[in-house]
């Protein structure tokens, strides 16, 4: 039994996702307070790991996992626990993260806290605030027992806190790559030939309620007399309305334009991951309760098919 | 399917005098004669081999049924058109026209071979979302919301009676009273949840509550009709709703079921007696006009406006009811009423009806505007400052159209709430 | 091949969520399929019919409404149902992938099919936890799924259209983000024939698992900050609109 806290941290394409910086420095903080060492975790090859301001860091550099394996991640981290006994693990509730959180504290019986938000020590262990329900809730949760999994939202702490210099440590992979029943095949680039919205000045973004595909046009049509690009939140997407390369989100791509104009989005964390550093974000949705009003600097309870067209009548 | 027809072979001659005259090249020119046999009845007899469907097959193409076709004064469209482009090649389960068609049933009046497509397109829509053709996505979404919310609005059945917190005057809710009552008020889905349908659902609160009507709604058991969306091509929508429905209105005593829309109307005293439910129910205008004694000396304040007034199809030509509406309108002081050129029995169809309520974005592709917009441009160009309505689908489908055209001074009115205003004055 | 989907019925998010104490107050919202695993249905049915097999869809049924859920998914191409009568609303993911992954077992599952997440996972999502549970490898973030033999390509999505194809040997879990298409529409008459002709097996919930996490407190967010809302109608609101935008020269 540690006071550790273990920082899964992810990578791609030789980079740090900002959510790996987050959560060191979160970890920092949290393993002072208990008196414990805050170790960042890298797993996977052709990435610097000396990267972190942890008090250390873990590089299981193995070749064979040069692209993202969840099963090859889920073992790591399972021995590593079994040889840590830490008090936290940290995961990005991210597409890498959520392969292997859940799963680690069903294993483990550890609990697990998703959608975390903030992580504070309370009599020596921990209280997680939680963003659940699309962003309706916020839960306040404590985790029981030794030891805990928790996987924390992109963007909740400040990325600058877990930068540094701390020199990892090489170690092997503990896991026997050939045993595998997940193997990584090949990476898939994004298709070609899509405009690149997180290039773009202008974005104006539709959710779930521009209602069919058959609406999109109305945006295209917005979005040309502004002269800026569609986008749009997941739902969108997943129904076929547009291609995966115009998701705003933690699924799909961060933008920071100078204008983000939202039709029908009603903010579910995991799209404001993408988008909340846009220089302005006005938002149009029918429910004045829309979360997205916490976050947007202009906002309207109104019919975005009104909004629209009248505002193209002006343009 | 690629039309199987070709052009009629021409016959000119170079040289030809006939009588001292010079009737050379094309003056001479004639046609070949051409067999009738280059379309296939394949297709037409595909969808005349769906049930209820099979008056498709008695088109004897007179063309009478495009002239009065709201769809085809926007665009290119009639029944007659229909079958002509089935015998050429149109599979009608998979053509965009499936879905223009707004069952508003001016060219069944017309129609000398009574080709039904108020039966007809319900029945090929059914088929094309049996087989999993293409259906729009607003319209499958409205489905999806009627099936889980009890609503095409996709609202919480929870809310349905939220609305009557507003309305001023105490509205009994049926569970709560636990006694008969004489009038039944089923309220719909679009009074209960749109906000310019809580209004004229409010007036009509406060209406009845001055009549000293003995009424109560449903609150929040009552669900949609679902009419329109077994006129979109859902029967089994449709059937689900109207079992709980039947249940519903039969767990209480009441005497007359009175409602606020035309859809409902329909649904409720035409097409319920086919599920055994066979009870008085009548419009709101109808009703009221009855009560016209008592309710003209109420309508104290003048309401000094120009109003014309829409015929809802559903109302009118559905159902035949075309004097109430006026004969309310009549009852205020100071109303001067004007007639559109297509009226009563001719009436121009909101768009709304079949559907459409929920196509309006897939419409717009294959028309040249809303047939909202058609209506509300002939409602200003009769002078009127009111456009009054009694359905309420029209009320937003007109009120957008008024914008959309240009004609912000024509106001869309629920006839309740110009009752509403005459009786309390401009609030 | 033979493909089980394990579903979630959740409360929706499409109106305010009242709390009761320290969680949801279950007895008033309504409770729906989880989205995302609409698209699991949609997937494993697209595998049914490209190779044949049979689908089972499973799930909890926590308030007794689950039955209208089962047919749906019988509508849409599952051949059995099964549902695991718990009656209480606020079984977490835990224990709900527990009672899963033991009513699972026994079915010879070449893939078992999840959402990738759903918005009350508040203790994470019952797909790893039954890959864990069941002793299966996991893969989250799902947007295909072929199987050929025994084994399946199996298509993640990472972000902005990057991804990865894995091969991954069967048995296995699958959290999927989005079918290859969108989930098909069912007609009720569909819906209602399953209602009425279809048998869904009901088994008692087995096995105990606990999410471990007390309860402190459950509140909507307090905001951070407001948006200044524009006020007026649809053409006021655009016009406001286009003004601030030309006043900042982005329009």
């Amino acid at each position: 039994m540690s006071n550790d806290i273990l920082v899964i941290t992810e990578h791609m394409d030789g980079k740090f996702s900002d959510v790996s910086f987050e959560m060191v420095g979160k970890a920092r903080e949290l393993a002072s307070a208990l008196g414990g060492q805050a170790v960042a975790v890298v797993i996977g090859s052709g990435v610097d790991a000396n990267v972190f301001a942890s008090d250390s860091t873990l590089h299981i550099d193995d070749a064979a996992l040069s692209g993202f394996n969840p099963e090859a991640y889920a073992k790591i981290v399972e021995a590593l626990v079994k040889e840590k006994s830490p008090k936290a693990v940290l995961f990005g509730w991210t597409v890498t993260g959520m392969d292997v959180a859940a799963w680690l504290s069903a294993k483990t019986g550890a609990p697990c806290a998703a959608y975390a938000k903030d992580i504070r020590v309370d009599g020596g262990g921990f209280v997680v605030s939680c963003q659940v329900y699309g962003g309706k809730l916020m839960a306040e949760v404590a985790p029981e027992g030794d030891m805990a999994v928790i996987a924390c939202l992109a963007g909740s702490f400040p990325v600058e806190a877990g930068q540094g210099s701390t020199a990892a440590t090489a170690t092997a992979s503990p896991v026997d790559a050939g045993s595998l029943k997940v193997k990584f095949v090949e990476a898939i680039k994004p298709a070609g030939g899509d405009v690149d919205i997180t290039a773009q000045a202008k974005l104006v973004s539709i959710g779930r309620g521009i209602g069919g595909k058959e609406n999109v046009e109305l945006a295209e049509e917005l979005a040309q007399a502004l002269g800026a690009t569609v986008s749009a939140s997941r739902p969108v997407v997943d129904a076929g309305w547009l291609p995966r390369t115009r998701q705003v989100g933690k699924s799909g791509l961060k933008v920071k334009p100078k204008l983000y104009l939202m039709l029908g989005i009603s903010g579910a964390p995991e799209h404001l991951e993408g988008m909340k550093s846009a220089e302005l974000i006005i938002a149009i949705n029918t429910d004045k309760k829309a979360p997205i009003f916490n976050v947007a600097h202009y906002g309207a309870t109104a019919d975005l098919f009104e909004v629209a067209e009248a505002m193209l009548e002006l343009l | 399917m690629a039309p199987k027809y070709e052009k009629a072979k021409a016959i000119q001659k170079e040289n030809v005098v006939v009588d001292g005259i010079d009737i050379s090249g094309h003056w001479n020119r004639m046609f070949e004669q051409r067999v009738i046999t280059e379309y296939t009845p394949e297709l037409i007899e595909k969808i005349a081999d769906i049930p209820n469907a099979e008056s498709f097959a008695n088109c004897y193409q007179c063309a009478k049924c495009v002239a009065v076709c709201p769809v085809d004064v926007v665009g290119n469209y009639g029944p007659r058109k229909l079958y002509r482009y089935a015998q050429t090649g149109m599979d009608l389960t998979e053509a965009p026209e499936l879905w223009l068609c707004t069952t508003c049933a001016n060219c069944l009046r017309v129609c000398p071979k009574e080709v039904n497509m108020v039966k007809i397109m319900p029945a090929a829509r059914e088929q094309a979302i049996l087989d999993g053709k293409f259906v729009p996505n607003e319209l499958q979404q409205a489905f999806e919301n009627t099936a889980k919310s009890g609503n095409p609005l996709g609202q919480p059945q929870r809310k349905r009676d939220a609305w009557i917190k507003d309305a001023g005057v105490e509205i009994p809710i049926m569970k709560d009273l636990g006694r008969k009552v004489d009038v039944l008020w089923y309220v719909g889905s679009y009074p209960s949840y749109h906000p310019r349908g809580i209004d004229a659902a409010s007036a009509a609160a406060r209406i009845f509550t001055a009549l000293g009507i003995d009424f109560a709604i449903l609150g929040k058991e009552e669900k949609d009709d679902a009419d329109s969306q077994r006129l979109a091509g859902e029967k089994g929508l449709f059937e689900m709703m109207t079992e709980y429905n039947i249940e519903t209105f039969n767990k209480y005593e009441w005497d007359e079921l009175v409602v606020t829309g035309p859809h409902e109307l329909n649904a409720f005293k035409n097409v319920y007696p086919k599920y055994g439910f066979e009870r008085p129910v009548v419009h709101y205008t109808t009703f009221l006009a009855r009560h016209l004694d008592k309710l003209k000396p109420m309508l104290k304040h003048s309401v000094n406006k120009k109003i014309t007034y829409h015929d809802p199809c559903y109302l009118g030509r559905h159902n035949g009811e075309y004097e109430a509406p006026r004969q309310l309108l009549e009852a205020i002081p100071g109303v001067e009423l004007v007639e559109m050129g297509r009226n009563r029995e001719n009436g121009y169809c909101c768009g709304g009806g079949g559907g459409g309520m929920w196509m309006d974005s897939f419409t717009a592709k294959h028309t040249t505007m809303r047939l909202s917009e058609k209506r509300a441009m002939e409602a200003a160009s009769t002078g009127a400052n009111v456009l009054a309505v009694a359905c309420p689908f029209e009320v937003s489908r007109f009120a957008d159209a008024v914008k959309s055209t240009g004609n912000e001074h024509v106001d869309v009115l629920d006839i309740l709430e110009l009752l509403d205003r005459s009786m309390r004055g401009d609030q | 091949m033979n493909i089980v989907v394990a579903i979630k019925h959740i409360p929706s998010i499409a109106d305010d969520l009242p709390v009761s104490g320290k969680n949801v107050d279950f007895d008033s919202v309504d409770f729906v399929l989880n989205e995302w695993d609409e698209h699991s249905i949609e997937q494993a049915v697209l595998i049914k019919e490209a190779v044949g097999g049979t689908v089972t869809v499973v799930g909890v049924d926590l308030i007794g409404e689950l039955d209208n859920v089962l047919h749906l998914a019988l509508a849409k191409g599952a051949d059995k149902v099964v549902k695991i009568t718990a009656d209480d609303p606020a079984a977490d993911s835990h224990m709900q992938a527990k009672w899963l992954a033991e009513a699972i077992k026994g079915m010879g599952a070449n893939m078992v099919f999840a959402g990738v997440q759903a918005s009350n996972d508040l203790d994470g999502q019952i797909g790893p936890m039954i890959a864990a549970y069941l002793d299966m490898p996991y893969i989250g973030g799902v947007s295909s799924v072929e199987a050929n033999g025994d084994s399946a390509t199996v298509n993640k999505e990472f972000a902005g259209g990057a991804g990865a194809k894995y091969s991954v040997s069967m048995p296995f879990v699958a959290g999927v983000q989005a079918a290859p298409k969108p989930p098909r529409y069912a007609p009720v008459s569909k819906v209602r024939q399953m209602a009425q002709t279809a048998t869904i097996e009901t088994v008692s919930p087995s096995g105990d698992a606990s999410a471990g996490l007390a309860f402190k407190n459950m509140a909507p967010p307090v905001a951070t900050g407001h948006a200044e809302m524009i006020e007026g109608s649809s053409k006021e609101v655009a016009a406001k609109i286009v003004e601030l935008l030309k006043s900042k020269g982005l329009a």
